[in-house]
């Protein structure tokens, strides 16, 4: 009772205060996506889908998705026929919200009186149903391994208390249920127990302890709740309806942070899902730590954890309530105040402005800049497939502030792309070429330029390859794609590339791909990770792309082939240079 | 004085070292022991794009705030775009964008 009152209050509450802390025109996008039948008919599929079923954990392990739904669906069950049962026969109770769930206590009745055994036995199969979850979880608890994951999360006390009263809730209910079964009627389950026990503990007194047990498991649970990690169970509600009102993260800590950072069930698939986990020590920097800190309010450990990160984007890709560790990151750290504040405004673009009127504009960046056989390849394969062309930053550019982006300094970022978006204006190209992810990501993501295509390499290669204006000839070597997380889990390019190394020789996939790639370790994302504590995390995603022993790695980032450039034991290279390699004629056509 | 038969008097650009204020260089060293293992290659500064445009030079940066000549600093890290090229061409593995954000969070503009 005074679980179920405090949790509701807070609940209130807590809607509240992230309503306001929305700013106002978000604010207004969700009330208005509330109502639009649309995104209303998403809203409750996904939260049947995600919150109830667990679809997408079921995708990932079949046993760990049976044990979250069995728990989540089967308790919801529950509760919804025990509602039925107290609606049919006791209608006049329905409005005191206890009732139902303390049913068996207050009504004495049996299935003779009430017309049937369905619901009784459908009580009887859903509670079933919650304690094989439970069970499970009780062995998830033990081998993880069995679930499909390596390591999982280290509760907290708080947490330990709602998972030891929630793993009782269920067994007691059981329990109490039973004993007042022969007086209240039961099931398959109830029933049977209740045979056994009369023997041995007839006496009716016994009755009464139980059911105290079993509410004051559930009073516990839901006192804690709101501390703990089992607070996603009302979170989730509210995060699904803003995701899909396309709400986005702008305070680090309120609004939409502030639902993820609560929406966080603590499961710990990001743990096995970091690339940074390969080392023991940083486990403890993956994003359900980082949610945790945030709800302690603890900044020396937020700051940590934010600054470490890779920000490679695969917690988000696998987390399945939806948390964004990477953006919430940087959230955090665009808080941080400097000293010193860099100012671009000074910078003169005209000399950095080139007339390609009509023609293809290629801005290699500062990456590609340190990778020269990138740059060589892709004019190489311009000029093979005769597309007029210019350079942007022949000698030297303007950075496309995504690593700024990425640090935090929103501000200085911006700076830059008005500067780039001033030059790209003025020089009347049509498209846009790069040859880097990260570069890619943010004129995509981030840059206003209406009419001009952005487009990446591997895009581009693709469309001319399969315009036939460049000629592939194949040979005899086998490739691995490597996903760089800009391109794959950034910006959705997945097949491009693979298309293309398809028609030049055989391609093999590595362990884990495309969305499940690993990071090459280089990343710009991280602060603080220093190249010695980069190498091990390399070595790993070294690992996992030649496990079906390909002769060359291609990727299509000049990071990520700097980075596995170092220490891989094959060849590495651009796909625009294994492309270069296998043009055989050349066709003008222009 | 300017331009006395095509030469000129340029201010003293003596330092005097016993009246430079070294706290914030020591701090520096204690949040990156790295800041150490510097060499003064020049690599950093050659790859880097903002010095295009500006002079900026990590190396250089690194030089000034050990000579006590912290405004010279400041104004040359005023134009770094932080993309990172510095950390990857460094001999010495040095984590170049900390680096520079650690300094931009000890010093101030002036």
């Amino acid at each position: 009772m005074i679980g179920m009152a405090f949790v509701l209050t807070y609940c209130v509450f807590a809607l509240g205060r992230i309503f306001f802390q929305l700013p106002g025109a978000d604010r207004k996008r969700f009330l208005v996506s509330l109502v639009t039948p649309k995104t209303m008919l998403k809203n409750v599929r996904d939260i049947f889908c995600d919150c109830l079923l667990h679809v997408k954990i079921w995708k990932r392990n079949k046993l760990l998705g049976y044990m979250h739904s069995s728990i989540a669906f089967g308790w919801f069950m529950l509760i919804v026929v025990g509602h039925i049962e107290v609606l049919l026969y006791t209608p006049h109770r329905v409005k005191l919200f206890y009732y139902p769930i303390f049913f068996r206590y207050f009504v004495a009745e049996d299935e003779h009186t009430m017309k049937g055994e369905v619901l009784f036995f459908l009580m009887d199969f859903f509670l079933l149903v919650v304690l094989s979850g439970i069970a499970l979880a009780m062995i998830k608890r033990l081998r993880s391994r069995l679930f499909g994951m390596r390591r999982t999360t280290r509760p907290s006390l708080l947490d330990m208390v709602g998972l030891y009263s929630l793993w009782a809730i269920f067994p007691l209910r059981l329990l109490a249920e039973s004993f007042t079964a022969n007086i209240s009627g039961g099931s398959f389950l109830t029933r049977s127990i209740n045979h056994l026990l009369t023997p041995l503990l007839g006496d009716q007194a016994s009755v009464l302890p139980w059911w105290w047990a079993y509410s004051c498991a559930l009073g516990i649970f839901f006192v804690v709740l709101p501390f703990t990690r089992y607070m996603h169970i009302p979170s989730e509600i509210l995060l699904i309806p803003l995701r899909n009102a396309g709400i986005k993260i702008r305070n680090a800590r309120k609004g939409l942070a502030k639902t993820q950072v609560y929406s966080c069930p603590g499961c710990g698939l990001c743990i096995d899902a970091c690339p940074m986990s390969v080392q023991k020590a940083n486990t403890r920097d993956t994003t359900v730590y980082l949610n945790r800190q945030i709800r302690r309010g603890n900044e020396k450990r937020i700051e940590e954890i934010s600054d470490k990160c890779l920000l490679c984007g695969k917690c988000t890709a696998v987390c399945p309530v939806g948390v964004e560790g990477d953006r919430l990151r940087i959230a955090q750290r665009s808080v941080r105040r400097y000293g010193i504040n860099p100012d671009y405004t000074s910078i003169d673009t005209s000399p950095l402005t080139v007339d390609s009127r009509g023609k293809v504009l290629y801005y290699a960046g500062c990456m590609t800049a340190l990778t020269p056989s990138i740059k060589k390849a892709m004019e190489s394969l311009l000029r093979k497939a005769g597309i007029d062309y210019e350079l942007m930053d022949k000698d030297g550019g303007i950075c496309c502030g995504r690593p700024m982006w990425m640090a935090g300094r929103i501000d200085q970022a911006r700076q830059m792309m008005k500067k780039n978006t001033e030059i790209i204006l003025s020089s009347g190209a049509d498209t846009l070429l790069l040859t880097c992810p990260i570069c890619y990501r943010i004129f995509k993501e981030k840059y206003r330029l209406d009419g001009i295509r952005i487009v990446h390499h591997t895009e581009f290669i693709e469309g001319l390859v399969s315009s036939g204006r460049l000629a592939l000839g194949a040979e005899d070597r086998t490739f691995v794609y490597h996903d760089p997380c800009e391109l794959g889990r950034g910006c959705g390019i997945y097949e491009q590339p693979r298309n293309v190394l398809r028609k030049v020789g055989s391609l093999v996939e590595a362990e884990k791909n495309r969305r499940e790639s690993i990071c090459c370790g280089g990343s710009v994302g991280s602060l603080t990770l220093g190249f010695d504590k980069r190498r091990v995390i390399t070595q790993n995603a070294l690992d996992n792309l030649t496990v079906a022993s390909p002769d060359v790695i291609v990727t299509a980032c000049p990071l990520c082939l700097d980075t596995f450039r170092r220490y891989a034991d094959r060849k590495v290279e651009d796909i625009a240079e294994t492309v270069d390699r296998n043009t055989r004629t050349q066709t003008r056509t222009s | 004085m300017d331009n006395i038969f095509g030469f000129k008097l340029s201010p003293s650009s003596t330092i005097d070292m016993d009246k430079v204020d070294f706290t914030l260089f020591d701090k520096l060293h204690e949040l990156e022991p790295d800041a150490w293992k510097c060499m003064a290659c020049g690599s950093c500064s050659a790859t880097c794009p903002a010095g295009t445009f500006s002079g900026m030079s990590l190396r250089k940066v690194l030089h000034c705030l050990q000579r006590g000549k912290q405004k010279e600093a400041v104004n040359m890290l005023r134009c770094c775009m932080l993309c990172g090229k510095c950390s990857i061409v460094c001999p010495r593995g040095i984590n170049t964008r900390h680096l520079i954000l650690s300094i931009c969070k000890l010093y101030k503009e002036d």
